[in-house]
């Protein structure tokens, strides 16, 4: 593959405009599929399905077989265009999208076409600095998921060189909503950085109505990026191409960038932009051309006879309409105030997408401080290292509960740290497990005194060096007591302690 | 006609292209029929019996076992519908 | 004894129930006239091997006194586009032979939780593709009248089975006529249900918008027997229509009793004149119209005039909807593999479906892919559609004046095998009279009117009703169906040539 030229970023927003647009496909986290009453594998209770046990004839495409749509779905979907400042269309329609490719069932994708279950719309997008970027949305569709294809023989597991490829179906028909942006003016520099708090304002919209577990690296939440560059003072938009399936927060900022490098490198060398799919390459940070756009966009939509028109009533929509989370921008403003967090506190808590722990931590009665402790510290770290989400390992309330021990008294954070393994290995409540594991703090400063002396004792040359005035030196002897605790001692306590011995 | 052969994904000979581009005008002659009537102010049909709003409890329901899902299959394996190789890219 | 083969499904259930005879008795006597008799007609691609097995189990039941259904241990046969657990299903199409449904279609699911007993799957054309059953992959099915002419189609091999007493009750598929064509070329009943009335699921679909499933059989009310079976709401088929329906049975009992025909008005359209029939067709259709008023009926001259854009209409949408429904024969899931060395996926799809679909079906996927090409969509296929609510309008004018409407069922009577299959459009032109209600929706019902004067073949007379009014052909159709074969002296069928294995 030939490398591609870029030109300096700077540069090229000098000659250049970028306009932006974004695909964003969701997929709701329903019992079942969108037109078939199989398992959801979107949802969590089936992330471990084995290939092709989720399946209902329709997800095959079996003859005879017939969609039938997820009640649950269509509200998800009016729930999510609200939160978008949509309208919502009373009579949307689906429609067939015709195109033939292994991983589709029936050869048609159940899509929505010219009558969109949400339309004209927009969202805030808070960027780092807390500037507000309002980008417009074109419409909110419904339409089903295709399975999923792995590509055997070749050397990468990629499509090209490969011998021969495996279809699993259980993601056929898994409910998505695609959201569609209108093309974005006036990002300039900041481009990269929009379609990054884009990405991430809706994944925390979806978060906030619970309709998705919008867990990017899984395909819940997946991203095509439009970029298109118009030299400076030309109306005409420029030719654009789509970044398909970036499938990072971080590699969205990424591609856009590399698109407005890659493409300002061309057009100033006199070339022109095709209009084409890219594919984005995590490893290399690159993208590479896809299929160009003409003959597969023959896609001879038309209204899907199997189904009927889905007509929300005006009751059904202001019901969902008054049960709207707060908008996420709003959200943060206030929690970041209640919380009294700094800007970088703040970002790394919403970036690992944890504040709805931390404000249930909170609510449960603990500090916001130690709250953000806990979920952004350890917790975060266990999940990493069991290929969890943090929210998976623990209930708030039993972290606040955890918080209560500490701040009583009763566990050191060294303690507290053990205790928490414990819960997420799900011995019990932190109290069983202080029980259980008998990790309280020693209080009794008889036992903690005898254990000094006899470290005292030990550490003669300690001793002498504490009565010369090196205090420092009372280290050695702390851990050595700390030690014959198992750690159950307060520290503090016992440097007291050892320096009061000591001086007799 | 070619083009439509690729869409449809159906091989056609030579005989068949020169055949079925005869046929064609039996579109073109329906379609002028339809257009003496079909007027902007009718419209139109897409089900004979109008209903809306049908849908189905978010419910899990039958499945199909992986036996039952391969067992039609021309070509498996792993538990997983197995075809030749794929040039084309993804939608 | 009586030959159990030559009584109507309704004879059959009161024998059954008062033990009489036996469910294993009736399905032996059916499978006995397969064995003798379907090697000239060829009416069945598959004959169930454990048929006898089924009937055995619903004598136990009976005999243990369960409670069964008024048809219980009644034999059915099953047209091909209908998916069975316990048979292979092919739609009539090279590209599914020896299929087999994880699940049944909801009419064989009630079918069989009914008691009725499943002979085996009948010929149609590729598809339901064709007015002559002469498209099957498998070969023609003839028509027992004259074994050198068509069954109808696309369900020939349903009507011929029934017709040839093969067995007394079908279920058969009608998209533009598929079930009415072929009772009027055997003289035998049929009827297409409101659409939504019968559910779909489970019925191969050739194009979802028309398609609709229903009973085929020998007598008006064996006809409201089976459609009690199948009928009502199907939560798997969302176009399926979830009001409660009215015993088509009963309906059909209370029409044979009498004065229905007293004062029904009957509209005949003033479009569709005589001579668009073949002169034995419109013969006899006048003749029942005759009989009808003699018995109090009123007829009425209606307006229809976009009927006369149905066929456009029709083979607009049709190919449109069945190149897309046809897309996930593949090769992929299930089905026939070509196998093309050193091939990509694509070849392999493309060379599948040359090698198993017939000329018919890839001429009218090719077709409805051209129908639904970008651009062309507005002009094409909804241009069509505009055309059925025109045509929908026709009929709430027309029902505001009449009960029903009536029409010759077809414009001919059985063409020979092979005269028109080369003229598609010639072919095409079958199904004028019926597909006006696949466009709107409306059930429409075929029952023999007496035989054409020119060559002797059986003519069928056609009720149309507005949506939901099924009982209303039901009532009608067992009146004039009375009244006719008292006339006749004894039911049309009689007159049949015997056929080879007839004892
Ligand atoms: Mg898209
Ligand atoms: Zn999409």
């Amino acid at each position: 593959m030939a490398k591609d030229t870029l030109m300096d970023f700077d540069a090229a927003l000098e000659l250049f405009e970028p306009v932006l647009g974004f695909e964003v496909h969701v997929e709701l986290n329903t019992k079942t599929k969108m037109f078939s009453a199989a398992a959801n594998p979107a949802n969590s209770e089936n992330h471990d399905a084995a290939p092709n046990t989720l399946i209902a004839p329709v997800d095959l495409g079996l003859p005879g077989s017939l969609p039938v749509v997820n009640e649950t779905a269509v509200r998800y979907s009016i729930s999510l265009g609200l939160a978008l400042g949509c309208s919502i269309a009373s009579p949307s329609r689906f429609a067939r999208k015709n195109y033939f490719y292994p991983d589709l069932g029936k050869n048609y994708q159940i899509s929505q076409y010219d009558e969109p279950i949400a339309f004209e719309g927009s969202v805030d997008v808070e960027l780092a600095d807390g500037t507000i970027v309002t980008v417009p949305i074109e419409r909110a569709h419904m339409e089903e998921d295709a399975g999923k294809l792995s590509h055997v023989g070749g050397a990468t597991g990629r499509i090209q060189g490969a011998e021969y490829s495996l279809v699993d179906y259980n993601r056929a028909g898994v409910p998505l909503v695609e959201i569609v942006t209108k093309p974005i003016f006036g990002a300039e520099h900041r481009a990269p950085e929009i379609a990054k708090a884009y990405v991430q304002t809706i994944r925390d919209i979806v978060l906030s109505l619970g309709i998705s577990e919008a867990r990017m690296e899984r395909g819940n939440l997946r991203c095509d990026a439009n970029v298109s560059l118009r030299p400076r003072g030309q109306e005409k938009l420029g030719t654009r191409t789509e970044t398909k399936n970036v499938n990072s927060m971080r590699s969205v900022e990424r591609a856009v960038r590399y698109e407005i490098q890659r493409q300002a490198a061309i057009l100033a060398a006199g070339g022109t932009i095709t209009q084409e799919t890219r594919h984005w390459h995590e490893d290399t940070g690159t993208t590479s051309p896809g299929r160009p756009k003409s003959d597969a966009d023959d896609y001879r939509y038309f209204p899907e006879p199997d189904l009927l028109p889905v007509a929300p009533s005006v009751e059904l929509i202001e019901e969902l309409r008054s049960a709207l989370p707060e908008p996420p921008a709003v959200r943060r403003r206030r929690l970041k105030t209640e919380w009294g967090f700094t800007d970088l506190e703040f970002q790394d808590a919403a970036n690992s997408g944890i504040l709805p722990e931390i404000e249930a931590t909170v609510a449960a009665g603990a500090s916001p401080a130690s709250a953000r402790k806990w979920w952004t510290g350890e917790l975060t770290r266990i999940a990493k290292v069991e290929g969890k989400e943090p929210a998976e390992l623990v209930e708030p309330a039993a972290v606040a509960e955890l918080q209560r021990l500490v701040d009583a008294g009763t566990l050191t954070d060294k303690l507290a740290r053990q205790v928490l393994e414990g819960m997420v290995a799900g011995e019990g409540t932190p109290q069983q497990i202080v029980d259980a594991r008998g990790l309280a703090v020693v209080s009794d400063d008889g036992a903690l005194i005898a254990a000094i002396d006899e470290a005292l004792a030990a550490q003669p040359d300690v001793l002498a060096k504490i009565r010369d005035g090196k205090v420092q030196a009372a280290g050695a002897v702390i851990g050595a007591v700390m030690k014959a605790m198992r750690g159950q001692a307060d520290a503090a306590r016992v440097r007291e302690l050892v320096l009061e011995r000591a001086a007799q | 006609m070619r083009h439509l052969g690729v869409l449809a994904r159906i091989q056609l000979s030579d005989a068949e292209v020169e055949r079925l581009t005869g046929q064609l005008d039996v579109i073109v002659d329906n379609i002028a029929k339809v257009s003496q009537v079909a007027t902007p102010d009718i419209p139109a049909t897409s089900h004979p019996i109008p209903l809306e709003n049908v849908f189905r409890a978010d419910e899990v329901g039958d499945m199909l076992t992986l036996e039952q899902a391969l067992r039609n299959a021309p070509d498996a394996a792993d538990g997983r519908f197995r075809v030749t190789a794929i040039l084309g890219e993804e939608q | 004894m009586t030959d159990l083969t030559r009584l109507s499904a309704a004879d059959l259930a009161d024998r059954l129930a008062s033990r009489e005879i036996s469910s294993v008795e009736a399905t032996r006597a059916h499978l006995d006239r397969i064995a003798a008799v379907d090697g000239d007609i060829r009416a069945f691609l598959h004959v169930s091997d454990h048929a006898l097995e089924v009937a055995a189990d619903i004598d136990r039941r009976r005999g243990a006194g369960d409670r069964l259904g008024p048809v219980a241990g009644v034999p059915l046969a099953i047209k091909d586009v209908l998916v069975t657990t316990d048979m292979p299903s092919t739609s009539g199409s090279k590209i599914l032979e020896g299929y087999l449904s994880p699940v049944d279609a909801t009419v064989v699911a009630r079918s069989r939780a009914a008691g009725l007993v499943p002979l085996g799957k009948t010929n149609m054309d590729e598809f339901a593709m064709g007015s002559s059953t002469e498209h099957s992959a498998y070969g023609a099915t003839h028509n027992p009248w004259d074994l050198d002419r068509i069954p109808g189609g696309s369900g020939g091999g349903s009507a011929a089975a029934v017709a040839a007493f093969e067995a007394p009750l079908a279920l058969g598929s009608d998209t533009g006529g598929s079930i009415r064509q072929p009772a009027h070329v055997t003289g035998t009943v049929g009827l297409k249900p409101t659409y939504g009335g019968v559910s779909r699921y489970g019925a191969i679909a050739l194009a979802s918008s028309l398609d609709q499933v229903g009973p085929v059989t020998r007598t008006v009310l064996d006809a409201g027997l089976l459609h009690d079976v199948i009928g009502g709401h199907d939560p798997h088929d969302s176009t399926s229509l979830a009001e409660a329906w009215p015993s088509f049975a009963a309906a059909a009992r209370e029409g044979a009793r009498g004065d229905v025909l007293k004062g029904l008005k009957v509209g005949v359209i003033k479009e569709l004149p005589d001579s668009g029939f073949q002169a034995g067709v419109s013969a006899s259709f006048r003749g029942a119209l005759a009989a009808m008023e003699a018995h109090g009926a009123e007829l009425v001259e209606i307006s229809a005039p976009h009927f006369e854009y149905g066929v456009a209409a029709y083979y607009l949408i049709l190919p449109a909807e069945a190149s897309s429904n046809l897309a996930k024969f593949d090769s992929v899931r299930f089905g026939l593999r070509v196998d093309v060395p050193g091939g990509t996926v694509e070849d392999v799809m493309a060379a599948t479906r040359d090698a198993g679909f017939g000329d018919e079906v890839k001429r009218r996927i090719i077709l409805g892919t051209y129908a639904l090409s970008a651009g062309y969509y507005d002009a094409y296929y909804g241009s069509a559609q505009k055309v059925r609510t025109l045509i929908q309008r026709d009929f709430d004018t027309a029902f505001a004046q009449v009960d029903v409407i009536a029409t010759p069922s077809a414009p001919t009577t059985a063409f020979r095998l092979g005269e028109k299959i080369d003229d598609p459009l010639q072919m095409y032109l079958n199904d004028v009279t019926t597909i006006p209600a696949n466009l709107a929706g409306v059930p429409g019902i075929s029952i023999p009117s007496g035989l054409a004067e020119e060559d002797g073949l059986p003519v069928g007379i056609q009720f149309l009703a507005p949506a939901r009014e099924d009982a209303r052909l039901y009532r009608v159709g067992a009146a004039l169906e009375a009244v006719l074969v008292d006339s006749w002296g004894a039911p049309l069928l009689d007159r049949a040539p015997m056929l080879g294995g007839a004892l």
